[in-house]
């Protein structure tokens, strides 16, 4: 069996990441798994976690009172789940629902921003991984919104 | 090689009466509205004898010239264009029926034209269109059709306009190939007459026929350096040196949208132009749906819906229909038919109403690169 | 004219020929499908995935259709009703006529991918123009490596033949679907089709990308593609523009240097890219 270090080495988040720092990171992961209807965060709580998703799918909703809820993206194995845990006042913008069984690491996000203070280059590297993963998410939602295949007529 | 002969205004008279007893039928230069246009004529009486014309950006006037010069002026807003690729033709026309169309092409009566007074810029522009209907794996057969029955009766140019550039695109004073004759004109206090060469055999069999006296090597140097001292008076130049390459690197440039503030997008320019080509096509049927025609018309990349795709225009500014209409003419010409698409007749700049001068927006593009 | 004598759908590339629809159906809302036959016994039309036919709905007009499959003499084209011809043509029952002219254009070139891996992307309706191409790859499934199919919709409501992608799944093709929008209802997954790309399979050294859909997804799907190490002279894309005549004449289709319904539909990417970044061009 993998250890987790190797695990999340293999991750497209992490990869590329010093053994030095990957270790660093594996101190504050645990394997977890969740089964459908199950919520890895919901909107408005303490945002203590972040996910990557090795196995699964996640749906990525908000609940718009009166139209319940509005379904804006789904991520499944490779993808990550959370970027609340780095950034104040680490509060979850979304609901994160299970909708196939999932298996993902999961990192306390007080303990990484900890590692994350003493070491500048840990920071500085998760800093842009994360950058990474919401530069896409911001490019996807920009197309979202252009609604290509819109009828224009 | 036969010997350039040497006519009288009653020679060329002879010559227009011989086309059209052959079955052409004559187009020329002639007055109507204040304008020198090309229409049908029946002699050197339907000429426009005395006339010139002045021409700057925006600007077209006649006046008398104090000769009686036949061809004593440039080109007016007509080219030959509209009798090679007419501005309206019906493609087809088809009945409706419940198992079948059955497609009918429209009835072919080939007019054989001759074409008397062609100007080297124009002759240039009706071999560039027969490239651009010629080319591809469709070739537009009806361009080279009617090319090829047309009788063209060339002009070496003895003046040049205020819009004129042919000798920067290479195009005149003096008529390339292409033409039957070519005649220059040699108009004094004394005398009268043209000098005419033969450029094809059909042209030259003509000229037999008129049995005129050769010309004398003195009219023929005189001839040759009228046209020679004409090329030294164009009105405007185009430097073409990179020009493709200038243009296709200012793309992004703001200049296009500072053309677009002054353009009317009114399509005068693609009108007169003796090059472009574009067209569109129109789907019609008659009141009671028993038939259906498609007709072709000259369309303009300045008007609305020109690049309508689903949602709207691609062009969607005057800026980008002019950046288009630019680049087409002389960069992106080159890449499609391996020549410009502009001859130097100076017809876009005497013709658009706000005197936008094609010469000047390119020098002006090629400054802002230079200076950037 | 040697042109017109090796016509394949007719004699002349300006004059359109009678084809019946022998079948026609609904595949969205939207959307239709006509099956198309020769109405006289001889016509035939020799297409290859990626090309167009042009479609004459009597007395109205025309457009450029893209082939989605069938023979060279039961065509399948597939037609969204946003004007007034391709509403004319989507009302059409069997048995009725519609002019055709074609086929028009360049295909995919599949020959030049064989061996390699391949990532078909489609968004919305431009699914028909890579369909056939895509029943090609499945009768030679053993000449290409891995193949992902990528698909991107509006809704789920809006996704085209249903059917053929559980068939491509079958012939052991990846195939995967999203959609921008959807109801908590829908299972599958919810974002842009170039999200789909990180679920490739395939090494992007050895890929070779077929995509159409609205430009912008094109755009930003062949980036996606180089970031996982696809080359942009293996990335073909189908361009839409203004096409009329459809033989390169009429003009309206241009951009830049090129003539969109004879130089294309189909480009490499690395021939286009900067022409599509031009504002307006």
């Amino acid at each position: 069996m993998k250890s987790l270090e190797e695990l999340i080495g293999e991750h497209p988040l992490l990869a590329g990441f010093a053994p030095a720092h990957l270790a660093l990171v594996a101190g504050c992961g645990s394997n977890t798994h969740y089964g459908p209807g199950e919520f890895l965060c919901r909107a408005g709580q303490p945002a203590q976690h972040f996910f990557l998703i090795r196995r699964g799918t996640v749906a990525l909703e908000l609940e718009i009172p009166g139209r319940g809820p509005f379904r804006f993206s789904t991520v499944t194995a490779g993808d990550v789940v959370g970027w609340s845990w780095l950034i104040p006042p680490y509060e979850w913008q979304f609901d994160a629902r299970v909708l196939e069984d999932v298996s993902a690491i999961r990192f306390d996000g007080a303990c990484l921003r900890g590692k994350c203070d003493a070491d500048p280059a840990l920071g500085y590297a998760l800093m842009k991984a994360f950058a990474g993963v919401l530069v896409k998410r911001f490019m996807e939602t920009r197309l979202q919104l252009i609604d290509v295949y819109g009828r224009r007529d | 090689m036969t010997v350039p002969s040497l006519l009288t205004t009653a020679d060329l008279d002879r010559l227009i009466r011989m086309l059209a007893d052959g079955g052409y039928t004559c187009v020329g230069p002639a007055l109507r509205d204040g304008a020198i246009v090309y229409d049908e004529i029946g002699g050197v009486a339907d000429l426009p004898a005395g006339w010139t014309d002045v021409q700057d950006a925006g600007r077209y006037r006649l006046e008398r010239r104090g000769d009686g010069a036949l061809f004593g002026y440039n080109v007016g807003a007509h080219s030959w264009k509209k009798y090679l690729f007419p501005p309206a033709e019906q493609l087809w026309r088809i009945p409706r029926a419940t198992d079948t169309i059955r497609p009918l092409t429209p009835p072919q009566h080939p007019v054989r034209h001759a074409f008397i007074g062609v100007r080297g810029c124009d002759l240039a522009a009706i071999g560039i269109q027969g490239r651009v209907f010629g080319h591809g794996e469709h070739g537009d057969g009806r361009y080279a059709a009617r090319r090829d029955a047309a009788f063209v009766v060339a002009v070496n140019c003895t003046m040049a306009g205020g819009t004129c550039f042919c000798t920067s695109m290479g195009t005149g004073p003096a008529a390339g190939p292409g033409y039957d004759l070519a005649l220059t004109e040699l108009v004094d206090a004394d005398r009268h007459g043209f000098v005419v060469d033969a450029g094809s055999e059909r042209g030259a069999a003509l000229l037999e026929r008129l049995a005129c006296p050769a010309a004398g090597d003195a009219e023929i140097a005189d001839a040759r350096a009228r046209v020679d001292e004409t090329a030294g008076r164009m009105g405007r130049t185009l430097a073409t040196d990179g020009l493709r390459e200038v243009l296709l690197r200012q793309l992004d440039s703001p200049h296009w949208d500072e053309v677009g503030e002054r353009c009317l997008a009114c399509a005068n320019c693609t009108l007169v132009c003796p090059t472009c080509f574009c067209s569109s096509v129109e789907d019609v049927s008659d009141l009671d749906g028993s038939h259906a025609e498609r007709w072709r018309r000259w369309d303009s990349c300045f008007n609305p819906g020109f690049s309508h795709i689903h949602g709207g225009e691609v062009r969607n500014s005057t800026g980008a229909r002019y950046r288009q209409w630019l680049t087409h003419k002389l960069a992106t010409w080159h890449d499609q038919f391996g020549t410009s698409g502009c001859v130097g007749c100076g017809r876009c700049v005497t013709w658009c109403p706000v005197g936008i001068d094609l010469t000047a927006e390119a020098a002006r593009l090629r400054e802002r690169e230079d200076s950037a | 004219m040697a042109a017109a004598t090796e016509r394949a759908c007719g004699t002349s590339p300006l004059l359109p020929h009678a084809w019946r629809v022998a079948e026609a159906w609904r595949e969205t809302g939207d959307v239709v499908t006509l099956a198309l036959e020769p109405a006289a016994g001889d016509g035939a039309c020799d297409w290859q995935p990626g090309q167009f036919n042009m479609l004459y709905a009597f007395g109205v007009g025309e457009v450029p259709i893209s082939v989605s499959g069938g023979t060279s003499r039961r065509l399948l084209h597939t037609i969204r009703e946003v004007g007034p011809v391709t509403r004319a043509l989507g009302a059409l029952a069997p048995g009725s006529i519609v002019g055709l002219r074609g086929p028009f254009g360049t295909a995919w070139p599949l020959r030049e991918a064989r061996g390699r891996d391949l990532v078909i992307a489609a968004g919305g309706i431009g699914l028909a123009p890579l369909r056939a191409l895509i029943d090609t790859v499945c009768r030679e499934r053993d000449a290409f490596g891995q193949v992902a199919v990528l698909y991107g919709t509006r809704s789920p409501a809006d996704q085209l033949y249903g059917p053929d992608l559980d068939r491509w799944r079958r012939a052991g093709l990846q195939v995967e679907m999203t959609v921008d929008h959807a109801d908590v209802d829908w299972r599958g997954p919810v974002g842009v089709v170039t999200s789909l790309v990180r679920r490739v399979r395939s090494d992007g050294q050895r890929t070779t990308a077929f995509l159409c859909g609205p430009e912008i997804m094109m755009r930003f799907m062949a980036r996606e593609l180089e970031q996982a190490g696809v080359a942009d002279s293996h990335v073909w894309v189908s361009l839409e523009r203004n096409m009329q005549c459809a033989t390169g004449h009429c003009g309206h289709c241009q951009l830049g240097p090129v003539f969109v319904c004879a130089d294309g539909p189909v480009f490499a990417w690395q021939h286009v890219r900067r022409l599509l970044t031009v504002r307006a061009l």
